[in-house]
């Protein structure tokens, strides 16, 4: 079964009847790494990456990325490009419009450092952690769809060793 | 037609101060205009049958010398296959020219460049508000004195 494949070595399984035991952070952690939507947004070069790895060759569809027209409909932003500070106001409000837990994963070299505008691009953001915080980078000027795939499934790990309970740690 | 008939031509209707013409440079050869008659030297350049300057291929803003600032039209006949440049030069202290966008429509996105990246006020434009940079950002980007902000809304602007 293919269910049973993507959960972990902890899932028991009973010889007879439809039942299957697993841990509720499990559950939730595959449900929601299995269908992470994506905004339906894209800032430079970097989107023409992005709408590759969507297309039929690389096809985010069979992680269950699809992307969404609406902030509250996403679970991830792709940061596709260069940010500008005209830009940055804006990416703010859709982040925060995003219902919790909500990722972001930036792609190439202008959303994780500024890239070539680092010095004189006067109306470049110098990396899109400046005002919201990333999960995942994604180096590349662009990157590769088969990089950004990568990162996706970075950012599956990442959810996958979450926990709804809440722990003491700092 | 070339620049010095044009020239010819633009001396019998407008004052003999009203606009210079520079052959002997290395560059294409160009009139500068007086900042007060651009807009009917350009409605007649457009307006005249000989002329019909039909398009304005493009105008830019100049940080032009250290007091100076400069405006740059090119424009273009498709009637008579045709060109001509023309410039205006305004001191820095009050960089204030008159708009040409109701000559051509086409000037007054650019214009409103001009005005965001140099600091050009143009005189009786529609609409001058900035057209690519923010509406609150501060100073002007492609001035060679340019010194980019700090901040821009809580955001660390320098690398």
């Amino acid at each position: 079964m293919g269910i049973l494949n993507k959960l972990d070595s902890r899932i028991e399984q009973f010889e007879s009847g439809n039942i299957i035991i697993t841990t509720a952070d499990k559950l939730l952690n595959w449900s929601r790494l299995s269908s992470i939507w994506q905004m339906f947004f894209g800032l430079a070069c970097c989107a023409i990456e992005m709408m590759a790895t969507s297309a039929s060759h690389y096809d985010l569809d069979r992680f269950g990325i699809i992307p969404r027209p609406s902030p509250r409909h996403c679970d991830i932003i792709l940061i596709s490009g260069t940010v500008t500070l005209k830009m940055a106001t804006r990416i703010k409000r859709l982040y925060d419009q995003m219902p919790s837990p909500k990722y972001i994963l930036s792609m190439g070299s202008c959303a994780n450092c500024g890239g070539p505008y680092w010095e004189h691009g006067y109306h470049v953001l110098k990396g899109i952690d400046r005002i919201v915080p990333v999960d995942v980078y994604v180096p590349g000027c662009p990157p590769r769809p088969e990089a950004l795939l990568e990162g996706l499934l970075k950012v599956q790990d990442k959810i996958r060793s979450q926990s709804i309970a809440k722990t003491n740690k700092a | 037609m070339e620049i010095t008939e044009i020239y010819n031509i633009l001396n019998t209707v407008f004052a003999e101060d009203a606009l210079e013409i520079k052959t002997d440079l290395p560059v294409e050869s160009f009139f500068i205009v007086k900042a007060v008659a651009i807009n009917p030297v350009c409605f007649f350049l457009r307006d005249e049958d000989s002329l019909q300057f039909d398009s304005l291929s493009c105008l830019s803003g100049v940080d032009f010398d250290k007091d100076n600032l400069a405006v740059v039209y090119h424009l273009y006949s498709y009637v008579h296959n045709h060109k001509l440049t023309l410039k205006v030069i305004v001191p820095k202290s009050e960089p204030k020219v008159p708009t040409v966008s109701d000559v051509w429509a086409t000037a007054d996105w650019h214009e409103r460049e001009a005005y965001d990246m140099v600091g050009l006020i143009f005189e009786n434009h529609p609409d001058l508000r900035r057209i690519l940079c923010p509406d609150d950002w501060e100073g002007f980007p492609l001035r060679k004195d340019y010194k980019v902000q700090e901040f821009y809304r809580g955001m660390k602007v320098p690398y």
